[in-house]
């Protein structure tokens, strides 16, 4: 007597004949795109592609139409142009920073790192000058920006979280709202406010004001988010062992959120290491590297790289795209380094 | 024996008045909260203060004007002066809206994909590249803008009107096509898709898998789910996000100033290479105003903060009704 043993069936697998139609459809995409290219005034790689993409979903849609009805051809038709739009999203990102690499590499060289442009104007070769200046500028706006806004960011998103007053709701639109200020505004602010009437002089400070009121919300509602996934439990802890709100707070809140907390600094970091217009309006862009921050104009990248591409030359444009190409590194190494503390504080 | 004398102590006095430390705490914590109401009033105040005198003498013609323009004599007073944001304004509502309608669309696809579509690795990567994305400092889009992408869209451009061209915005009658505010629109819609992705993606995140699964077990396609549950879930939290897209392609300055032939004269033909933004006004008057000047850039200043603000309480607005309604 032999016993049957079923073998397995996968039906949510698709079969044989299923994925070669998917292969003959492929296949017809891009047979349908060239020959469209060909016979048709369209012409580059662009066109390729976006005929190829219609070619595609169109072909799926009619097989889906004819052999499964209306339902799984609008199907098929959606998930082709969900696809699209997640590579249109993406391309740009991959096209921004092949073009920083491939144009702000030739400008990169150590001399860039240990001079500034005190000697050089924008017309000399490449080896005369570099971005000293602009880099040391930029850290001292950032770090003056800290000192001011990571205060007042934690402070509010602790009135949110922890002290839950009659302003909170007001106070969470406002927040949201000072995140929407169009960063000239926050330039021409400090310049009405504090600029014209008590220093009249451009200088770094001023610029870093300006770059507070811009980082401030970030901050807030990042750290916000973070103290808010702090477990209730802890809080109950401090105030069961007797202690008051103010040392539940500093002892035991503050310190679980730290890594969190830390990734909402970077990332109000990140937000303004590149603001340009505020900059342009406040700190007057000097050329050398000027250690105080409250006398004299300062330079800084985003300066640096607006100047150098106004001045219009080769040699001032690829300084300009080696200016970007500094100061998308450092965006990004701050923003890998925010996701990285981010994720770790999640899986713990 | 004697008992020992009992001591009882005296009751302790029972208040939920908070100790001095906490009376501290918490008004330094309430002060440093309100002072985003303070950063706020402080700007309109300032501005509104500045700008006040040119504002006065302009009247309701700064947003119906459409001149900008200022004699002064050799001391350096002022003969006259013609102050008008029209054309600022229409070129700034053009770039905003054009780069809304490009960049929602795009941006609730991807968003669908990462939720419904993508496996989950690619989904990890392609959210770690976009919000890294909205991190990108401005000038690098407007620079790029400039140099990589015109020619590009200068291009379609082209088509649209050659084929489009009886749609009275896409008409026109010079062809210029360089740096026309269609250009600026496909830049900062380049700048806003991340952003209204990642607030779709987490509205579309939130909708409830006990309905997602019984469109599927009614037999339901993946569109149709999305159809059923995702989108009417998700509607009024796409358009909350596609708002605080506009309030940002709205406020962006150097992005735009790049990109855009700032011309003083109101045009609504999207493809035409002459536009205008209240924003790259200020950046292009700055450098050479004089005090009298200044003080017209701050009211347009003000203009713009104000435009900005009714843009972003629109959209929170809009996004809090979603967490009301549709659960």
């Amino acid at each position: 007597m032999t016993t049957i043993t079923p073998t397995p069936q996968k039906p949510w697998r698709a079969s044989k004949r299923e994925r070669s139609f998917d292969f003959a459809i492929l296949i017809g995409g891009f047979l349908a795109s060239y020959l469209l290219v060909a016979l048709t005034p369209m012409k580059g790689k662009l066109a390729y592609f976006a005929l190829f993409f219609i070619s595609y979903a169109l072909l799926t849609a009619v097989l889906k139409g004819l052999t499964r009805g209306s339902a799984a051809a609008k199907d098929a038709l959606v998930s082709s142009l969900v696809v699209v739009g997640a590579v249109v999203t993406v391309i740009p990102i991959g096209s921004i920073l092949l073009t920083v690499l491939q144009k702000g590499l030739p400008g990169i060289s150590f001399g860039l790192f240990t001079h500034d442009m005190a000697l050089a104007t924008p017309t000399d070769p490449l080896a005369n000058g570099g971005l000293l200046h602009a880099i040391t500028g930029t850290l001292t706006l950032v770090a003056l920006a800290l000192i001011m806004s990571v205060p007042i960011g934690i402070l509010t998103a602790l009135y949110l979280t922890e002290i839950k007053g009659r302003f909170t709701g007001p106070i969470r639109f406002l927040v949201q709202a000072m995140s929407g200020v169009p960063s000239i505004v926050a330039g021409l602010f400090i310049l009405s406010a504090v600029l014209y009437p008590i220093t009249k002089a451009y200088s770094g400070f001023m610029g870093a004001l300006a770059l507070t009121i811009l980082m401030i919300p970030t901050i807030a509602r990042t750290s916000e988010e973070v103290l808010n996934l702090i477990p209730n439990d802890l809080r109950e802890a401090g105030t069961a062992l007797g202690g008051t709100q103010w040392r539940t707070v500093a002892m035991i809140v503050l310190p679980a959120a730290k890594s969190g907390l830390v990734t909402a600094i970077i990332l109000g970091v990140a937000r303004i290491a590149g603001e340009t217009a505020p900059i342009l309006l406040l700190t007057g862009g000097g050329d050398k590297v000027n250690p105080n921050a409250f006398n004299g104009p300062m330079g800084s990248l985003p300066y640096y790289i607006w100047k150098s591409f106004n001045a219009g030359s080769p040699e001032a444009i690829t300084r300009a795209w080696a200016g970007l190409l500094v100061l998308l590194g450092i965006v990004l190494i701050l923003f890998t380094s925010a996701r990285f503390l981010g994720t770790r504080k999640i899986s713990r | 024996m004697s008992t020992p004398n009992l001591v009882i102590p005296a009751p302790r006095e029972i208040t939920t008045e908070p100790r001095r430390s906490d009376k501290v705490f918490r008004g330094v914590v309430t002060a440093g909260g309100l002072s985003s109401l303070l950063i706020l009033g402080l700007i309109a105040v300032f501005l509104g203060y500045r700008g006040f005198e040119v504002l006065r003498q302009e009247g309701f013609g700064f947003i119906t004007n459409s001149d900008w323009s200022i004699t002064t004599d050799d001391a350096g007073n002022v003969t006259q002066s013609q102050f008008g944001l029209a054309a600022m304004l229409v070129g700034t509502i053009l770039c905003a809206v054009v780069a809304v309608v490009i960049a929602v669309p795009i941006s609730i696809f991807s968003a669908l994909f990462l939720n419904f579509y993508s496996p989950n690795w690619l989904k990890k990567f392609l959210i770690a590249i976009i919000d890294m994305m909205a991190a990108f400092p401005s000038i690098l889009f407007g620079i790029w803008g400039f140099l990589v992408l015109m020619p590009s869209v200068e291009y379609w451009a082209k088509l649209i009107h050659r084929y489009l061209g009886f749609i009275p915005i896409f008409d026109m009658q010079v062809p210029v096509f360089t740096r026309s505010p269609f250009v600026a629109g496909v830049v900062l819609a380049i700048m806003i898709i991340p952003i209204i992705t990642s607030v779709s993606r987490e509205v579309f995140a939130q909708a409830p898998l006990d309905r997602i699964q019984a469109a599927y077990a009614l037999g339901a396609t993946r569109w149709a789910m999305i159809k059923a549950v995702v989108i009417p879930y998700g509607r009024s939290g796409v358009i909350g996000g596609a708002m605080l897209g506009l309030g940002r392609a709205m406020g962006e300055t150097v992005a735009v100033f790049t990109v855009l032939n700032i011309v003083f004269q109101v045009n609504w033909h999207v493809l035409l290479g002459a536009g205008g933004n209240v924003a790259s006004l200020i950046i292009l008057k700055f450098g050479d105003a004089s005090p009298y000047e200044i003080k017209a850039l701050m009211a347009a200043g003000l203009v713009l903060f104000l435009l900005t603000l009714l843009v972003n309480a629109s959209a929170n607005f809009i996004v809090k009704r979603t967490g009301k309604s549709g659960r």
